[in-house]
């Protein structure tokens, strides 16, 4: 074990923090806020809303992240079409790659989140609103979707902590955050023990601020559940 | 207790694993890089390399079982013990010696910069050199090293990582070109097509052999062709360390392979050209 | 573009190797998965004890493998594997080469990642299970052991069935990110004809394909396991 190694991976890997964050701020935003129609959508009564974006979570809930984004990165790039078109000033990115990627695969995730939590607000409440002739957008904004977001943020917390380990993924699309220069060192000093510590634990790090964040957003979301209140 | 429960684990793993037959050689290699290794259609491996080793062996009496590995974890799964010898176009460096051992050389070929053809970037020459040997680097080679990192400032250059190319790129270009890293050359070769690269860096006999299919036909050279120095001193086998039985068995095959000329058919097959050592 | 003639049986496509390598898949996962399970069972015992050190210890190893990327834990296994089971073989005296082939590499990378997860789920299903249920046994008379085996058990099984559906769903697109071991599953032999045949589209379509109808058929049986296990719950009337 070279501590001095991991001291000086870690200056290197420290490096990619920037890049690993901006994926994750920009990824988890997108899809959240994408996916509060989609949630919507899928209960609409509106069958073909609902039914579309059911195969949408379906597709992409069944098949790998990697694949997504060897498709998206790879895939497209072989299509004439795509690179002569306006998409190619985004798609020619690896960045725009990846989040694209990591977008498409939170909003499937996150939908069934939203869901779950619209879902969860009983019908006593909806009672009550429709009781004090509240329209149907007043309800959605006073009482559901506040509810829906206090129940889902156990699961979206969970989210956000398998979208940081997910940029890992696009270190693959020639992309330097971190695990792209932990493995970088790997190769070069056939240290694996020295750069995976190095990268896992700023991971790890990253992880627990998520966690703590989450615990935080539900302290405060939640005042009836406080001791003294 | 403590004994007991570490024996029971390395029983257990000991069944997981076997032992290399001492009558059989495990031959590592890649199967991603035409002409010197690669897969094709029917699953089977085939290239200049393949045709080497299958007959290194029968020189040698032995049997020859060929494993595939991606090109990253390929001296990583000799250390583990997966093979004994790597033939996958390794070329050998001062740096790869650190860990394992290298047969004498059997193939060499330069490395050179290629374009897309209208990229502007074609037929770049630096200093009326063809070819730029870096073994003991004196002001010419440097001088045309610096036109061409003049030539191609700021632009995209792609690369295999874990490859000569690579710490060529790193050492002597780091800064002036923005380098990308992929795991297999066509990976590479698919974004210079693309457009994402403006150029690739790679071997004259991986790039002639793209140049060829239908996909590759808008590729072409520029620069000269470069060898030596941090691009190494030649394709070897690599093997363990402590495997000097196996290192001499190649060795003796090889110089056998190398005078009689059949090494030196086999490279005219596939690349069309002697790149025998 | 898409070059279906690619994908045909028999030597000039690569059909029967994309089938044979979603069986590779397929193998891989259900290994992984089973040692997954078989370990969580130990680390989950673990947590719920009242010995601090192991709890501590099992909590330790939830948080790292939840916490770090996968590729990183993978990678961890395979580059520095060999030389930590050649460390316990040295031990006993054996100094010659253990070959950690592809398929146990993946396994156990894999496995010990499923396992993180497994233990999770278990934990969640075992404080579900009615304390009241295991002072009944006791109070029948029945032994530690068969209370755990008859009635403990079955009952955690049954709520541990859904949370272990999405833990197999985890393990199985996981295998995805084992190309590093070697082994020839759906992903590795993609990119392994997407570059020979320079047509990546036409080969990461096919993938998509067959793990969707890997997960799909996954969800569906474990949805009769689900079905069949809450057949006889008791349901207010």
């Amino acid at each position: 074990m070279n501590f001095e190694l991991i001291y000086n991976n870690f200056f290197i890997i420290i490096s990619g923090l920037d890049e690993t964050l901006i994926l994750v701020i920009v990824s988890l935003s997108l899809g959240f806020f994408i996916s509060i129609p989609f949630a919507l959508a899928r209960v609409s009564s509106i069958k073909i809303l609902s039914k579309s974006v059911y195969f949408y979570v379906f597709v992409i809930r069944g098949t790998p992240l990697l694949v997504q984004i060897y498709l998206i990165y790879y895939g497209l790039g072989t299509i004439e079409y795509v690179r002569e078109s306006f998409l190619w000033i985004v798609l020619k990115d690896p960045f725009y790659c990846g989040v694209l990627a990591l977008v498409l695969n939170t909003v499937a995730y996150t939908t069934e989140i939203f869901r779950g939590g619209i879902q969860s607000v009983t019908i006593g409440q909806i009672e009550s609103c429709k009781s004090l002739g509240m329209s149907r957008i007043a309800m959605y904004r006073k009482i559901i979707l506040p509810c829906a977001f206090r129940q889902a943020l156990p699961g979206y917390g969970n989210e956000m902590i398998l979208m940081v380990k997910s940029t890992s993924l696009v270190s693959l699309i020639t992309i330097m955050e971190m695990t792209g220069l932990a493995r970088n060192i790997m190769y070069k000093n056939y240290a694996p023990v020295e750069a995976f510590l190095a990268a896992g634990s700023i991971y790890l790090f990253i992880n627990f601020l998520v966690v703590q964040f989450i615990r935080f957003l539900e302290w405060k979301y939640n005042p009836h559940l406080r001791i003294n209140s | 207790m403590k004994k007991y429960i570490l024996s029971l684990l390395a029983l257990s793993l000991l069944c997981l694993g076997t032992i290399a037959n001492a009558k059989s050689i495990r031959i590592g290699t890649e199967g991603a890089y035409p002409p010197w290794n690669n897969l094709n259609s029917a699953g089977e491996l085939e290239g200049a390399e393949i045709d080497f080793g299958n007959e290194a062996c029968k020189r040698m009496g032995v049997e020859c079982e060929w494993v595939t590995q991606d090109w990253d974890g390929i001296i990583p799964a000799l250390l583990n013990g997966k093979y004994d010898i790597i033939i996958a176009g390794m070329s050998i460096t001062e740096e790869r010696k650190e860990k394992v051992n290298f047969t004498n050389g059997y193939m060499t070929d330069g490395a050179r910069f290629a374009v897309l053809k209208g990229s502007g970037l074609e037929n770049l020459t630096v200093a009326g050199m063809d070819k730029v040997n870096l073994n003991g680097a004196g002001g010419k080679e440097q001088a045309a090293i610096g036109q061409l990192i003049a030539a191609m400032n700021g632009n995209t250059v792609c690369v295999q990582s874990a490859t000569i190319h690579q710490n060529f790129l790193d050492k002597h270009m780091a800064g002036a070109v923005k380098v990308k890293l992929y795991p297999g050359v066509d990976e590479a070769n698919l974004d210079l097509i693309a457009g994402r690269c403006d150029a690739i860096l790679a071997d004259v006999g991986s790039t002639m052999d793209y140049m060829g299919t239908d996909v590759g036909a808008n590729v072409a050279f520029t620069g000269p062709t470069f060898s030596g120095g941090v691009f190494g001193d030649g394709v070897g086998g690599a093997v363990r360390k402590e495997d000097s039985d196996i290192l001499e068995m190649w060795n003796k095959v090889i110089a056998e392979m190398i005078t009689d000329g059949s090494l030196s058919e086999i490279t005219k097959v596939h690349f069309g050209r002697d790149i025998s050592m | 573009m898409l070059r279906f003639d690619l994908l045909i049986f028999g030597d000039a496509g690569w059909g029967d190797e994309l089938i044979i390598s979603s069986l590779m898949t397929i193998l891989v996962s259900l290994s992984a998965m089973g040692l997954g399970v078989f370990v969580s069972v130990f680390v989950t015992w673990a947590k719920i004890s009242s010995n601090i050190f192991l709890k501590l210890l099992a909590n330790f190893y939830t948080t790292i493998i939840r916490g770090i990327p996968e590729l990183l834990v993978i990678y961890l296994i395979f580059f520095g594997g060999s030389a930590s089971i050649m460390y316990v073989a040295k031990i006993f005296g054996y100094y010659g080469y253990i070959e950690l082939n592809a398929f146990t590499m993946g396994t156990i990378s894999i496995g010990l990642i499923s396992a993180a997860y497994s233990t999770e789920v278990f934990r969640g299903a075992y404080s579900i299970v009615n304390k009241g249920q295991a002072e009944a046994a006791k109070s029948l008379g029945l032994s530690k052991f068969n209370t755990f085996l008859k009635v403990l058990a079955p009952q955690i099984l049954k709520h541990a069935l859904p949370g272990l559906g999405n833990v197999w769903q985890i393990t199985l697109k996981d295998t995805a990110l084992v190309s590093v071991t070697g082994l020839v599953e759906i992903m590795r032999q993609s990119r392994i004809a997407s570059n020979v045949s320079h047509s990546p589209l036409t080969f990461f379509l096919s993938a998509a394909l067959l793990y969707l109808v890997l997960t799909t058929f996954s969800s569906k049986i474990f949805n009769k396991l689900e079905d069949y296990s809450n057949k006889n719950n008791v349901t207010a009337l």
